[in-house]
Order: structure tokens, then C-alpha cells, then sequence
């Protein structure tokens, strides 16, 4: 069946998105002015697709033969995709001209990695899913090595793409059985067949090969070895992009590829699998970072600690933890980008000034960021009225309707444990005297995106409503 | 039902006060302090007139505000007091003026977040008295950790560093259990009842319907929470640390009001949502007290430092506060928050006449004193009436509460021996040691230290001005305590015949 013009107008954000890669590859070619103009042109388009996306919300619809689904949840991941990397652009206008690489590519890169998100949250089929999971992950492999004379840089970029090919290796593979034994790719189909195919152990090897992964995607122990190095090493607008949207579209993707487990009322075993990562990740997160003296490998162990407390969601897996998820999804994509941010303001050339050290006495130096700094930190350790605090409390409550108090209470002794190391980026910001003298020429433009996004985290905290009940409407199982 | 916005004017005040001194200039230090202290003597005077409007024969919440805030929680913000409430909040509106006001001198570098933090701390514990749900409960409980976190931090004395990241953490491991069992709770109620609810109101018929065995474990998280808070032995270690380390102001607060909201919080939630399980570790609850009681005394006797002395002669008070409300007779329970209130206001001024000598000469120790009465004997007198109501001399507010709770204990049902009344009397004896004989020190003799010649000064008219009002509740509650018992009595028996219902059978 030919698809019909409906069809293109349901896509019109992928195309918009395409369009607009297409026209920077253009612009840059042909005008020296391609860094002035780049930017800018991003940041429209992502806020375009992001508003799009936000009022369609409702127009829900499978196309192409099954294999896109608009609107509903697909539509929200979108809108969180954009906006957080309008944000992260913003941030990077100043940046990446003081980190001294610009070329032209890393505004393209981002634009088509968000694109490759979009894909993913969007699919309804593997095939599709490998699409945009290549499409997204090719673009953070060159993104993370965007400084190629730095060592770090090209480290974390190899170490990313090894492993992340590896990974990718696994879904393919798992794509590969699930083919062979299932005779469809088509994911609604396997949500249909799904419990006759699960005596097949060829299905569930392929299942479960798929599920290890994306597993490395959302950065989960015991398959996080890649995370610490990554984001340490690549530029740090790239990591705070890397970190959010892309631990979202690993997620977007787990929760379409779950459905079928989460409506199978039957003993499910992938609970367990989901379960005992979240353990270890939480812990394995928190207690890591205490030791971390690198403000970003910090967020690297709290990225996978937040990882772990996502996943309770996932092991969950009601509709309460679903929406959960959700929503902790966006609310950890504000935070931690507005962490980012700061740090790449503060942050000095040649990877000086992202000790922790180099925050002590903050507050003496520029109130505003000490005080948007802590903001993100505690909304971090989950500290209500704060958009992390509730992403946390509607994870823990899907868990305990489903019975996994004990998840729910390992994740709470986790956010203890995590409290002390976000903490401890207060205490250098108030409680000492500065030790490192330095002037932080703060951007106007890095500004505006830390205080758009402590301005989400604080809207999303007081009232969550607005967010949870457009989910709440869309979700189905 | 009838809306009520005093609570919520009172909430609001000093939120919005403590967002407009962030507009004022960090120079003017004299204004900002001005401005603090007029915004908390407003919320004061509010919660003056929420007293005038309260009824305190009406056994019903009273006053109530409800408003739905997150729909897909079924969260309201919900507020309303009964006389234990009330009666908490009017403690916290008292004493927050009188603390702004002592920190004139002390607190001079950033003196707008000062104010911006105290402000909002009294926010958070107004709020954590007057919630009717217990997810905004749990909202207040914790945001006002950061501002006390702050308050700890940065005007703190040496090791103020790790007093506050061990206030911070003990707090929050505590009070996370304690969400997992909100959770449970509201979750429980959600299968029961069909409605996912935390509205307390609906809770306490849901809480006493809940299975013995997991009540006990419900019970235990929630009274972890609060047992970190009051504190009860042996989680008390962050208390001496924090005392110490805090300004004199932190101290007060910390004293005054945040150790209630521990007891206030066994009173409001433990006791009427698991009354089964209440019951059933009344008797070990209550040991831990009457240990608290000997140890705190104990400790304090031997320490050097006026304030460490101090800090350690709360777990000693508090641990009364505890023994009191499990034995759930109406005089211990009513001697309870009695005593809480004297804890406030007698610790307080300790608190604040310890600073006054340290904001002098920088030393706390008692060695470093000695025969000051020539020296300063206005405050010599203070710190007399004042430890006395501390010790408990009848007359003074201290004897009302601690007789009232040994009477009640003495013919607890519940406890069924008198051998916590005993232990605990006993308790009273150290406190006269160890606050005599510290009196006995710094005030009396000959002055060895001849410093303290040239640094010390009797009080001036601002200090006074914050220690007599003290001095006048101390005294009027040690001699006409009706005022106060009256405005708590409905509620306690309230609280009490809940209980008894739903363990009659098990009391036999």
C-alpha cells in the first residue's frame, strides 16, 4: 500500500528536522558565516518541533504500514528530545568558541542525532528502532571526539564507539532472532503474539539479547563501563546532550519494546532482569561517586545511579511507573542539563576548572549560578518540592503497587547515600572560601539556558500536574 | 465545608518575606534585619489571631484550608490545627522574631541569605504543623532541611561542615523510610478504599485497619523519622554536633522548634494512624526515653562546654516529651506538649543567654568563667530563673510538664509499671546537678580569669528585649498552666479515645 499524503503531513516534524539538517549542510558549504548562523537556525527548528510536537500530542496514529507511531507518548519524548537540545545549544554558542573547536558539523551532528531520537521514541518496528538508534548513536561516537586534538576527547570517543558498537552488536543480533523465530519485525504483531512466542527459546534469547543492548544504552551497570570515561572526556555541552536525551530514547525505546510485558498479566521474568539492574546501578552509582573529585565523572555515577532508580519503572511496570518514568525522564533531562551548563561556564580551557575544587567559594564569585547550582543539586538528590523529588515518588509508587517494596526501599537508601555527594558540591559553593582565584566571564546565552531549564525544575516541582497529566492522557497499556 | 485562609496567610507571610529580602541591598544590613524581624512579627501576630478564632472544645481539625494541588497523587494542600497544632505553631511564631532579633550582633556577613533562610525555615515548620496530608507534611519536612542545612553551614563555628552533612543525611535517611511507608500507606488505602489518598483525615480509619504484622513495620518506619528528629537514644549523635556548630540563632531554632516536629509528628501521625502497633512498643519505646533521660543527664554533667551541655540536656527533656506520650494517659500526653513547649522556650533562652557570653568573649567553656555574677548581674539572674525552669522548680513552666508526665506514666494502662516513673524522677535529680553546678561555676567564686574584666558586658536593651518574653511564659506557665492545658486538652483525649477503640480488646 502506497502511503498517502495524510501520512507525510503526520511525519511533518521528521521532516521539518531533515529538512533543516539538510539546509545546514548547505549554509555551511557555502557561507563563512556558518557559526553565526548555525545556531541559531538549530535553535529554531528545535523549538518548532518541540512546540509541534507539544500540541500534537493528541493526534495519535500508526503510519507507514505499521511502522511509525505519531503523537501520544512518541509526542512527548519528542517535545523532551527538542527542548533539551535547544537548551544544550544555547549553552553551546559561548562554549564550544571557548573550548576552541568549532567546525561547523557539531550543529549538524546534533540536529540528526536528534533526529535519530525522534526515530526511536517514534517506531513501531525494530527495523525502525535500529534506524534511529544508529542514526542518534554515529552522531554522539563523532560528537564525543568533537575536540580532535585533545586526548581525552578522542579516548572517550573510541572507548564510546566500541562499546556502543559492540552494544548496538546485541540489539541487531537480538533483532536478528527475534526475526527469525517471530517471522515479523513488526512490534505491534509481537505484542499480539507475545506469549505464545515466549516458549520459544530462540524469541527469548533474541528478547533478552535486545534488553542487554539498550541496557548499555541507558548506562546500567554492570554494562556502564563506558559512561565514566565518555563523559569525562568528551566536551561538556555534548555529555550534558548525551546524558538526557539520549538515556531518553534508550528508555523511550524499552518502554515500546516492554509493552507487551508490562500488559502480559503472566509471571513475567524480565521483572527480575530489571530489577537486579536497578539494584546494582543505584548503588554501584551512589557509592561510586562519593570518591569523585571530577565534577562530571560525579554526574557520570549519577547519571547511572538515576539510571538505576528509572529502571525500578521499568520492573515495575504499571502504568503509574510508566507515566513515572516519563516524567522523571523529563525532569532529570532539565536537571541535568542545567548542571551541565553551569559547568561548562565555569569551566576553563583545557579541561582545567571542573574539580570540585574549582567551585569552592562560588557564591563569592557569582551568586546566581552558586544558587541555580545548588537548585539543580538538590532537585539531584531529590529533594522536594523539586522536579527530581517527584520523578522519584511516582517510580516508587508504581513499584509498591506492584508490590516491590523492597526495590522501593533500596532506592531510597541509594538517594541517601547520594545525598552526601551532591551535597558536597554545596558545601565548596557556600561553605569555603574560594581556593582557585579566577574570573568566570559567564555567557549571557549558557545563562539563559541554566535559568530556563531551574525554571522547569521548579515548575515541574511545585506544579507536576502539568506534565503528568498530558502523560497520564496518552498512556495506555 | 467552611475555608478558612488564616493558616494560609500565616504559611504565606514569611515565603513572601523571605523572597523580597532578596531584593534589598546586601549593604544595608540594618534594613534587611529590620525587614526579618517585622515579617515574623507579623506571621506572629496572625497566628495570634488564628488562636483567637480557634475553639479548643471542638475535637475537630480546625481552620482547615484544602485545595487540590496534584491531581493524578490526589494531593491536596491541606492544612488545618487542633490544639496541639495550634498551640506548636504559636511556639514557632514566638520564637522566630525573638531569634532574628538576637542575631543583630552575631550574624554580620550575608545577612540577606541569613534572613532569607530563617524566614523560610519558619515557613517549613509552620507548614510541617499545620499539614492535614501527609505528602505536604513530608514536603515541608524536608524543604526545610536546606534552609537549616544553609544556617548550619555557613555561620557555623569550626566543624560546621560535617555538623551539618551529618544533620542533613541522619534527616533524610530517616524521613525516606518514611516515604516508603507514605507510599504503602496511601497505596493501602487505594485497595481499600478505591481513592489513592493521602489526606490524614481519611488515613486514620485506614491506618488502624491494617494488619498487625505490617503495622509493626509500618509504625517502625515513620517512628525512625521522627526518632532521628526528637532525638530519641541512641540516634541522638547528630544533635550534640549540630547544636554546637550552629550560631546561636540555628541553635535556637534547632532547640525551639525542629526537635517538636519529632515529637509533634509521634503525636500526629504514629500514635493515631498504628495504634496496634503503638501499643505494642509502647513499653520498648518508653525504655529508650527513660535511658534518654539518664544518659542525657549523665552526659552533660561532664561536659566542659556551656553549649555541648546544653545540646545533651535535650535529649535528656525530650526524652520525657517521649515517655509522656507513650503513656498514653491524658495527663502524660498533656504533660507532653506542655513540655515540649517549655523545652522551647526554656533550652531557647539557654541557648540564647549562652550566646550572649560567647558573642562577648568567643569562649564557651565553663572553665573559662567563674564568679561573672559581679561582673554581669542581670544576667547572672536570668541564667538562675531560667536553668531553674529548665530543672523544673515548681513555679517555674519545667516542674508542670515533667510532674504531669510522671503522674501520667506512674498510672499508665499501657506501660503497667511504675519503674519508668522511677528512673525517669531520677532524671529530674541529675538535671539539678548538672545545671546547678554549672551555675555554680561560671557564675559563682572569685573571678579567676581577669579578662573577663575588660570583655564582658551586662545585657543591653536588645537582649532583654528577647529574653523577657521568655521569661514571662516561663513564669506564666509554671504558675497558671490552664491557659495553655486548656488549648490542648480536647485534642489530646481525642487522640486517645482513638486509640483505646482500636486496642481495647488488645490492652486486656
Amino acid at each position: 500500500m502506497p502511503a498517502n499524503t495524510s501520512e507525510y503531513i503526520m511525519i511533518m516534524p521528521f521532516i521539518f528536522l531533515g529538512a533543516a539538517i539538510l539546509f545546514s549542510i548547505v549554509i555551511e558549504i557555502s557561507t563563512k558565516k556558518s557559526e553565526e548562523i548555525l545556531p541559531w537556525l538549530s535553535i529554531i527548528s528545535f523549538f518548532i518541533v518541540a512546540l509541534y510536537s507539544l500540541l500534537n500530542i493528541n493526534n495519535q496514529a500508526v503510519l507507514f504500514n505499521g511502522m511509525m507511531e505519531v503523537g501520544g507518548k512518541s509526542a512527548i519524548f519528542n517535545f523532551i528530545f527538542n527542548l533539551g537540545a535547544m537548551l544544550i545549544t544555547i549553552s553551546s554558542i559561548e562554549y564550544i568558541k571557548k573550548y576552541g573547536t568549532y567546525y561547523g558539523e557539531y550543529y549538524i551532528l546534533i540536529q540528526s542525532s536528534v533526529l535519530g531520537m525522534m526515530i526511536m521514541a517514534g517506531s513501531n518496528d525494530l527495523i525502525m528502532i535500529f534506524l534511529g538508534l544508529e542514526l542518534m548513536s554515529i552522531c554522539f561516537y563523532i560528537l564525543a571526539g568533537i575536540n580532535r586534538k585533545k586526548l581525552t576527547a578522542n579516548e572517550a570517543s573510541m572507548k564510546y564507539f566500541l562499546l556502543g558498537a559492540f552494544a548496538t552488536g546485541f540489539i541487531v543480533y537480538g533483532i536478528a532472532l527475534i526475526y527469525g523465530a517471530a517471522g515479523s519485525t513488526n512490534i505491534s504483531f509481537l505484542i499480539t503474539n507475545f506469549s505464545n512466542l515466549l516458549t520459544n527459546i530462540i524469541f527469548v534469547t533474541g528478547f533478552i539479547l535486545f534488553l542487554i543492548g539498550f541496557s548499555f544504552k541507558i548506562a546500567a551497570v554492570p554494562f556502564h563501563m563506558w559512561v565514566p570515561d565518555v563523559y569525562q572526556g568528551s566536551a561538556t555541552t555534548v555529555t550534558g546532550l548525551m546524558s538526557t536525551t539520549g538515556k531518553t530514547a534508550a528508555f523511550s525505546v524499552l518502554i515500546i519494546a516492554l509493552t507487551a510485558v508490562f500488559t502480559l498479566k503472566a509471571p513475567n521474568n524480565f521483572r527480575n532482569y530489571f530489577a537486579v539492574i536497578s539494584t546494582l546501578s543505584m548503588l554501584l552509582g551512589s557509592i561510586v561517586a562519593i570518591s569523585q573529585n571530577n565534577l562530571k565523572r560525579m554526574l557520570a555515577y549519577s547519571s547511572i545511579a538515576h539510571a538505576g532508580y528509572m529502571s525500578i519503572g521499568l520492573a515495575a511496570g504499571n502504568i503509574d511507573s510508566i507515566a513515572g518514568i516519563i516524567f522523571y525522564l523529563a525532569a532529570y533531562t532539565f536537571i541535568n542539563i542545567g548542571a551541565f551548563s553551569v559547568i561548562s561556564i565555569v569551566e576553563g580551557e583545557n579541561d582545567s576548572r571542573i574539580d570540585i575544587d574549582s567551585f569552592s567559594g562560588l557564591n563569592s564569585k557569582s551568586p546566581v549560578l552558586a544558587a541555580l547550582m545548588s537548585l539543580f543539586m538538590f532537585a539531584l538528590a531529590g529533594i522536594p518540592p523539586l522536579a527530581g523529588f517527584f520523578g522519584k515518588y511516582y517510580v516508587f509508587v508504581g513499584a509498591i503497587e506492584s508490590g516491590l517494596t523492597w526495590l522501593a526501599i533500596i532506592g531510597v537508601l541509594s538517594s541517601v547515600i547520594s545525598v552526601y555527594f551532591y551535597l558536597r558540591v554545596v558545601v565548596y559553593m557556600y561553605f569555603k572560601e574560594p581556593i582557585q582565584n579566577f574570573q568566570i566571564e559567564i555567557s549571557p546565552f549558557a545563562l539563559t539556558s541554566v535559568i530556563i531549564s531551574s525554571a522547569l525544575v521548579l515548575i515541574f516541582g511545585i506544579m507536576p500536574d502539568l506534565l503528568m497529566n498530558i502523560i497520564t492522557s496518552v498512556i495506555k497499556l | 465545608m467552611q475555608e478558612n485562609l488564616i493558616l494560609t496567610y500565616l504559611l504565606i507571610i514569611p515565603i513572601v518575606g523571605s523572597i523580597l529580602v532578596l531584593f534589598f541591598d546586601e549593604e544595608q544590613k540594618s534594613v534587611i534585619r529590620w525587614f526579618g524581624f517585622l515579617i515574623s512579627l507579623i506571621a506572629f501576630i496572625i497566628s495570634l489571631i488564628a488562636y483567637k478564632q480557634f475553639n479548643p472544645q471542638d475535637p475537630q481539625f480546625q481552620l482547615i484550608h484544602k485545595v487540590l494541588w496534584i491531581k493524578s497523587l490526589n494531593i491536596s494542600y491541606h492544612v488545618g490545627v487542633d490544639g496541639i497544632s495550634l498551640i506548636l505553631i504559636l511556639l514557632t511564631t514566638f520564637i522566630t522574631p525573638l531569634t532574628l532579633l538576637s542575631t543583630w550582633k552575631a550574624i554580620d556577613k550575608n545577612v540577606k541569605m541569613f534572613t532569607f533562610s530563617m524566614l523560610l525555615l519558619e515557613a517549613g515548620m509552620l507548614g510541617v504543623f499545620m499539614s492535614l496530608d501527609i505528602f505536604l507534611f513530608y514536603i515541608f519536612w524536608e524543604a526545610m532541611l536546606i534552609p537549616m542545612y544553609f544556617i548550619i553551614g555557613i555561620w557555623g563555628g569550626e566543624r560546621r561542615i560535617y555538623a551539618s552533612i551529618k544533620f542533613f543525611l541522619y534527616t533524610m535517611f530517616g524521613s525516606l523510610l518514611m516515604l516508603v511507608a507514605i507510599i504503602w500507606l496511601a497505596v493501602y488505602a487505594s485497595n481499600q478504599t478505591g481513592m489513592f489518598t493521602t489526606n490524614l483525615i481519611d488515613l486514620y480509619k485506614v491506618g488502624p485497619t491494617i494488619a498487625r504484622s505490617i503495622q509493626n513495620w509500618m509504625f517502625l518506619a515513620f517512628f525512625l523519622s521522627f526518632a532521628i528528629k526528637v532525638p530519641i537514644f541512641p540516634l541522638h549523635t547528630w544533635l550534640p554536633d549540630a547544636h554546637v556548630e550552629a550560631p546561636t540563632a540555628g541553635s535556637v531554632i534547632l532547640a525551639g522548634v525542629l526537635l517538636k516536629m519529632g515529637t509533634y509528628g509521634l503525636v500526629r501521625f504514629c500514635l493515631p494512624l498504628f495504634p496496634q502497633a503503638a501499643v505494642h512498643y509502647a513499653s520498648f519505646i518508653s525504655i529508650l526515653a527513660v535511658i534518654g533521660i539518664i544518659y542525657g543527664a549523665l552526659v552533660s554533667m561532664v561536659q566542659p562546654d556551656m553549649k555541648k551541655l546544653v545540646a545533651y540536656s535535650s535529649v535528656s527533656h525530650l526524652g520525657f516529651v517521649v515517655l509522656g506520650i507513650f503513656a498514653m494517659t491524658v495527663e502524660s500526653m498533656q504533660g507532653a506538649v506542655i513540655q515540649m513547649i517549655n523545652h522551647g522556650l526554656s533550652t531557647g533562652a539557654l541557648f540564647l543567654l549562652v550566646g550572649v557570653i560567647y558573642e562577648r568573649t568567643h569562649h564557651r567553656e565553663i572553665e573559662y568563667y567563674g564568679g561573672i555574677a559581679k561582673i554581669v548581674p542581670v544576667y547572672s539572674t536570668l541564667l538562675m530563673i531560667v536553668s531553674l525552669s529548665s530543672i523544673g522548680l515548681p513555679g517555674l513552666n519545667g516542674f508542670v510538664g515533667e510532674f504531669l508526665i510522671l503522674l501520667g506514666s506512674f498510672k499508665s494502662q499501657v506501660l503497667n509499671s511504675w519503674w519508668y516513673t522511677i528512673f525517669a524522677a531520677s532524671g529530674v535529680i541529675f538535671a539539678a546537678v548538672y545545671l546547678l553546678w554549672m551555675y555554680q561555676r561560671v557564675v559563682f567564686g572569685e573571678v579567676k580569669n581577669t579578662n573577663l574584666f575588660q570583655e564582658l558586658t551586662d545585657m543591653n536593651k536588645r537582649e532583654l528585649l528577647v529574653l523577657l518574653p521568655i521569661i514571662l511564659f516561663i513564669v506564666w506557665i509554671g504558675i497558671y498552666p490552664s491557659t495553655f492545658l486548656k488549648l490542648t486538652e480536647v485534642s489530646v483525649q481525642t487522640i486517645l479515645q482513638n486509640i483505646s477503640i482500636h486496642t481495647f480488646d488488645f490492652l486486656k
